[in-house]
C-alpha cells in the first residue's frame, strides 16, 4: 500500500472530496463526520483544561490568604448572604438542568423543544446575573469594595452596627480586604463567563429556530453545553468557598 | 472514503460509542444537585470545627464530579476524555501541594 | 547504497535544473492578493504568516539586544540613562520570549509540517489556528504600543512590587500584550493536541509518527496547562496597579511571593515549551543526514513527555533567594536535577544516532551540531544553577544570562534555523544557496561563543545581570562580548537575505532533495492546498530508510 502515499491521480485534486457525502456542517479536511464531531468535544474539554488552571490561580490565592486570616474571612463572610447564595446556586443549577436537556433536545431532533430549553438556560442565567447585581450593590452601600474607599469598621466595632460578630483587631479586619477581592475576582470572572455564555446563547437560540440542529448536528449545542455547566462547577465550588465559611459562629 | 475508515479503530482507539442520556437522567441529577446544595448548606450551621470546611468542600466535589459524569456526559465519553479530566485537575493539584510545601514548611508549627 | 545519484559528502539530490519545472499548482499560487492571505484557513499559509511577523519582531528584538551590547562597551553609564537601558532589557526580553521563542517553531514549521506528517488535510480547527496568528499580531501591536508609548521597565519577569506599586511605566499595556499573546500560544496547542490525537492517517500509530511530533505533542501540553496560569497572574498583577486590590502587596497582607509562584508555574514549563520543538527539529535533522532511524526512538519520544510532566514540579529554582522556606528550596533543587535526564536522554541518543551513521553536512546538520554542543553547555550550567548552594553565588548575575542564551540562543534559535534550512525547500520549493548558508552557520555558532562564554566568566566573577554600568575590571570580557554580538548579527542577518534571495533565484529542489522519510517528503514541493491528493496510508515505521529505497519513481509525483 505503499504507494498510495501522495500518488497523484488523473482528475484534478481539488475534485477528490467530492466522492463523499457531504452534509453541510462536515468540513472537508476531517475524514468522517464522526470524527470531526469528537474532535469538537475533545477541544473543548482541553479548553476547559484551561479554564481549570485559570481559576485555579484564584482558588490557590483563596486557600493561601484564607489560612493566613482566618478570622478576617470568617468575619468578611457572616456579611454575604446565605440566602441570595443559596437561591442562586439554584437558579445555576437550573439553568444548568435547562441545557442538559437541550442537548438532549437536540440529539433527539426536536427543535421545538431545544428553543425553549434554550430560552430557559438564558432566563435563568439572567436571574443568576440579576441576584448577583443586588448582592454588589449592597456591598458598594457598605463599602466592602476593596479599593480607597474601602472600610473596615464593621468588622473592628461589630455591635455598633447591631452585628454578633467577635471584633477583630484592626490589623486583621484590615484583612477583610484580602477576602472582598477575592470575592470580587472570583465571582467577577465567573459572572464574566456567564455573559459570554448568555451571549452565546442569543446566537445558538437563533441558530436552532432556525433549525440548524435539527437535523442530527449537534455538536455546537453539546460543547456549549459543556461550557455552560463548566461555569456552573465553578460555582458549585464558589458558594461553599465564599458563604458558608463558618456560619455556625455567628 | 470510507475505505481508509478502518473498523478496527487501529487510528483512533480512544473513540467511545456515542450515547444520548434521556430527560429521567437529567431529572434526577437535577433533583440531586438541589438536595446536595441544601445539604451543604445545613452543614455549613453545624459546628464540626475544622471538619465544617472539609464536609463543604466534600460535598461541592461530589456535586461537580456528579455533573461532569452526567450533564457534561463524562461517564460515557473515552479514556481520551476522561484522561484529559484527570489531566486538568492533577495539575491544579501539583500547582497547589507545590506551593504549599513552601508556604507551610516557611511557618512550621503555625498551620 | 542509495539508488539515487549521490557522492558521499552529500545527500542533496535535485531534479536536472535545464528541466526542472516548480509544480504549476501548489498552496502558494492556488488564490491570489493580501485578502487570500489575511483570510486563510490553510495552516501552510498560516505559518507562513506567523514566520514573517516572528520574524520581524526577532530582528526588533535583536536590535534592542544591540543596544544594550553597545552600552555595556564601556564601563561608563554613557549611552542610555539607566531608566532608558531598563526599558532597553525589558522590551529584549518580552519581544524575544513571548513574541519569538514561544511561537518561533511550533506556530510556524510546526503549523506547516504537523498536519502533513501525521497525514491530514489540515489542523483540527482551522478557523482557530488562524485567530490565534490573529491574537498574535494583536499582543505584537500592544507590545509595540508600550514601547511606542515610552516603555516598559519591568523585566520581562514582571516582577511584584516593583511592576505593581514602584514603576511609572506602560506595564498594563505590556501586560495586556502578554495576555494576549498567552492565549494565542494556548489556542496553537490545543489545535495540535486535537490535531495529533484525532486527524492521523490510517496506520499512522503513535510510534510511527515522526519525533517532531512527539515533541510538540508535549510542547503543547505545557502550553494548554501552563500559560492560564501567566494570565491569571498577569491579570492581577494589572488590577493591583489600577485599583490596588492588594494581593500582591505586603502593606494589605498580600504576598509578593504568590506573584512569583504563579508566574514561575508557567515560566519553567514555558522554557520547555521553547525547547521542546526545536529538540524534535534537530531530531528529523539527525535521522535525515545521519541516514539512520533516530536512535531509542522510544526514549527519545518519552523523554519530551516526560520533560512536560517534569516540568512543572521545578519551578520554584527561581525563587532560590526571595524567601521561599529552606525545606522547599532543598526539594525544588532535587526535582531540577530530575529534569535534566530526560534532556540528557535525547542528547545521548542523538550521540548514538550519529554513529556510525553516514553523515553529511549540509547546513541544518550544522545548525543541529552547533544544537547539540550549546544546549549540552546550557543545560549543564542549568543544573549548577539548580543547586541550592551555587545558585546563591550565581544567581542574578552574568552566569544566568549566559545560561539562558546557551539554551534558547545556543538551543532554540539554532533548531529554528536548522528547520528553517531543513523544510525551506519544501516550503517554498527552491534550495538556498548552500555555501553561503555553510559560512552563515559557521558565523552564528562562532559569535554566539565569542558572545556569551564571557558571559559565563563575567557572572561567575560577580558581575550582576541588568545594570547599565560596571566595575573597571569586566571591560575586556564585555568588550569581547559585545564584539562577539557583532559578529552574532552578521550570522543572523545573512539567512533572512539569502533566504529571501531563494525565492526567485534558489534551485527548484525537486520534493524529495535530502531523501528523507518524513510524508512531508513524499508529497510536492510546495505542497498542494490539500496537501495530499488521497489520504496516505502509514505502512512503515518512522525513519524507515529501506522504505524509501524501495519506492519506486512514480510514488512520487506532483500535480500538473
Ligand atoms: C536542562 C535543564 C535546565 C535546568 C536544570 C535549568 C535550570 C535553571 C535554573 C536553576 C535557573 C534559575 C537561576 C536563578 O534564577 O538563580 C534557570 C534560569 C533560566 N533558565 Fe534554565 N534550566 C534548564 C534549561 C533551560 C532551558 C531549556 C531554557 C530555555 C529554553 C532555560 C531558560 C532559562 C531562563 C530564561 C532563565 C532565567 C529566568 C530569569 O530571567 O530569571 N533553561 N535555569
Ligand atoms: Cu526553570
Amino acid at each position: 500500500m505503499a504507494n498510495a502515499i501522495a500518488t497523484a491521480h488523473e482528475h484534478d485534486a481539488h475534485h477528490a472530496h467530492d466522492e463523499h457525502v457531504v452534509l453541510p456542517q462536515h468540513l472537508h479536511h476531517f475524514e468522517t463526520e464522526e470524527q470531526q464531531r469528537e474532535a469538537g468535544t475533545f477541544g473543548m474539554w482541553l479548553f476547559l483544561l484551561t479554564e481549570i488552571m485559570f481559576f485555579g490561580g484564584m482558588f490557590f490565592a483563596y486557600l493561601l490568604y484564607r489560612n493566613w486570616y482566618n478570622p478576617a474571612f470568617v468575619a468578611a463572610s457572616n456579611q454575604l448572604s446565605v440566602k441570595l447564595g443559596a437561591i442562586n446556586t439554584a437558579i445555576l443549577i437550573t439553568s444548568g438542568y435547562a441545557m442538559a436537556l437541550g442537548v438532549y433536545a437536540a440529539e433527539v431532533r426536536k427543535k421545538q423543544m431545544l428553543v425553549w430549553t434554550l430560552i430557559a438556560t438564558t432566563i435563568f442565567g439572567f436571574a443568576f446575573l440579576g441576584v448577583k447585581t443586588v448582592e454588589y450593590k449592597e456591598k458598594f452601600e457598605k463599602h466592602h469594595v476593596p479599593g480607597a474607599s474601602f472600610d473596615v469598621k464593621e468588622f473592628v466595632n461589630p455591635a455598633a452596627f447591631g452585628l454578633k460578630e467577635e471584633p477583630l483587631a484592626p490589623d486583621m479586619a484590615q484583612k477583610t480586604q484580602i477576602f472582598f477581592v477575592l470575592y470580587f475576582a472570583m465571582t467577577g470572572m465567573h459572572a464574566l463567563h456567564m455573559i459570554i455564555g448568555l451571549a452565546l446563547l442569543f446566537w445558538l437560540i437563533y441558530r436552532a429556530n432556525r433549525g440548524d440542529f435539527s437535523s442530527g448536528y449537534v455538536a455546537p449545542i453539546e460543547n456549549f453545553g459543556l461550557y455552560w455547566h463548566f461555569v456552573d462547577i465553578v460555582w458549585i465550588f464558589l458558594f461553599p468557598l465564599l458563604y458558608l465559611i463558618n456560619k455556625h459562629v455567628g | 472514503m470510507s475505505a481508509h475508515n478502518d473498523a478496527m479503530n487501529t487510528t483512533n482507539p480512544e473513540h467511545a460509542e456515542h450515547h444520548i442520556l434521556g430527560p429521567g437522567t437529567y431529572t434526577t441529577i437535577y433533583v440531586t444537585l438541589l438536595i446536595l446544595t441544601g445539604i451543604t448548606v445545613g452543614a455549613a450551621f453545624i459546628p464540626m470545627g475544622v471538619l465544617n470546611p472539609i464536609v463543604a468542600l466534600a460535598i461541592a466535589s461530589v456535586k461537580a464530579v456528579v455533573v461532569m459524569l452526567w450533564f457534561m456526559h463524562v461517564k460515557y465519553q473515552s479514556r481520551l476524555i476522561k484522561m484529559t479530566v484527570g489531566a486538568g485537575f492533577f495539575t491544579f493539584f501539583v500547582l497547589i501541594m507545590m506551593t504549599m510545601s513552601d508556604y507551610i514548611s516557611r511557618a512550621w508549627g503555625q498551620w | 547504497m542509495m539508488s539515487a545519484p549521490i557522492n558521499n559528502n552529500t545527500i542533496v539530490n535535485i531534479p536536472d535544473q535545464r528541466t526542472a519545472k516548480m509544480p504549476k499548482r501548489n498552496y502558494i499560487n492556488n488564490e491570489h492578493g493580501l485578502l487570500s492571505w489575511l483570510f486563510t484557513a490553510d495552516h501552510k499559509r498560516i505559518a507562513i504568516l506567523y514566520l514573517i511577523s516572528i520574524t520581524f519582531f526577532f530582528f526588533i528584538g535583536g536590535a534592542f539586544a544591540g543596544l544594550i551590547r553597545l552600552e555595556l562597551l564601556t564601563p561608563q553609564p554613557d549611552l542610555v540613562a539607566s531608566d532608558t537601558y531598563n526599558k532597553f532589557f525589558t522590551m529584549h526580553g518580552i519581544v524575544m520570549i513571548f513574541l519569538f521563542l514561544v511561537p518561533s517553531v511550533p506556530a510556524t514549521l510546526g503549523n506547516f509540517f504537523i498536519p502533513i506528517m501525521i497525514g491530514a488535510k489540515d489542523l483540527a480547527f482551522p478557523k482557530i489556528n488562524l485567530l490565534s496568528w490573529y491574537l498574535y499580531m494583536a499582543g505584537g501591536t500592544f507590545t509595540l504600543a508600550a514601547l511606542v508609548l515610552g516603555g516598559v521597565d519591568t523585566g520581562w519577569t514582571f516582577t511584584t512590587p516593583l511592576s505593581t506599586h514602584y514603576l511609572n511605566t506602560h506595564v498594563i499595556t505590556a501586560a495586556t500584550a502578554i495576555f494576549i499573546a498567552g492565549f494565542s500560544s494556548i489556542f496553537t496547542g490545543l489545535n495540535f493536541i486535537v490535531t495529533i490525537h484525532r486527524m492521523r492517517a490510517p496506520g499512522m500509530t503513535w510510534f510511527r509518527m515522526p519525533l517532531f511530533v512527539w515533541s510538540n505533542y508535549a510542547a503543547s501540553i505545557l502550553m494548554v496547562l501552563g500559560t492560564p496560569v501567566l494570565a491569571i497572574a498577569i491579570v492581577l498583577v494589572a488590577l493591583e496597579r489600577t485599583i490596588g486590590i492588594g494581593v500582591f502587596d505586603p502593606t494589605k497582607g498580600g504576598d509578593p511571593l504568590l506573584f512569583q509562584h504563579l508566574f514561575w508555574f508557567y515560566s519553567h514549563p514555558a522554557v520547555y515549551i521553547m525547547i521542546l520543538p526545536g529538540m524534535g527539529v534537530i531530531s528529523e535533522v539527525i535521522s535525515t543526514f545521519s541516514r539512520k532511524r533516530v536512535f531509542g526512538y522510544t526514549a527519545v519520544a518519552f523523554s519530551s513527555v516526560a520533560i512536560a510532566l517534569f516540568g512543572f514540579f521545578v519551578w520554584a529554582h527561581h525563587m532560590f533567594i526571595m524567601g521561599v522556606s529552606n525545606y522547599s528550596a532543598l526539594v525544588f533543587s532535587l526535582l531540577t536535577m530530575l529534569v535534566a535526564v530526560p534532556s540528557a536522554i535525547k542528547i545521548f541518543n542523538w550521540a548514538f544516532t550519529l554513529q556510525k551513521g553516514s553523515i553529511t553536512f549540509e547546513t541544518p546538520m550544522l545548525y543541529a551540531f552547533a544544537f547539540i554542543g550549546l544546549f549540552t553547555i546550557g543545560g549543564l550550567t542549568g543544573v549548577f544553577l539548580g543547586s541550592l548552594g551555587m545558585d546563591i553565588h550565581l544567581t542574578e548575575t552574568y552566569f544566568i544570562v549566559a545560561h539562558f542564551h546557551y539554551v534558547m540562543v545556543g538551543g532554540m534559535l539554532m533548531a529554528f534555523l536548522a528547520g528553517v534550512h531543513f523544510w525551506w525547500p519544501k516550503m517554498t520549493g527552491r534550495m538556498y544557496p548552500e555555501s553561503l548558508s555553510k559560512l552563515s552557520a559557521l558565523t552564528s555558532f562562532i559569535g554566539f561563543n565569542i558572545t556569551f562564554l564571557p558571559q559565563f566568566i563575567l557572572g561567575y566573577l560577580g558581575m550582576p545581570r541588568r545594570y547599565h554600568a560596571y566595575p573597571a575590571e569586566y571591560q575586556v570580557l564585555n568588550v569581547l562580548s559585545t564584539a562577539g554580538a557583532t559578529v552574532l548579527g552578521v550570522g543572523f542577518t545573512l539567512p533572512m537575505l539569502y533566504l529571501a534571495w531563494s525565492l526567485k533565484y534558489g534551485a527548484i529542489a525537486g520534493n524529495n532533495p535530502w531523501q528523507a522519510t518524513g510524508l512531508e517528503w513524499q508529497i510536492q514541493s510546495p505542497p498542494l492546498t490539500e496537501n495530499f491528493t488521497e489520504t496516505p496510508i502509514m505502512d512503515h515505521e518512522a525513519y524507515d530508510y529501506e522504505w524509501l529505497e524501495n519506492k519506486t519513481a512514480h510514488e512520487v509525483t506532483t500535480v500538473g
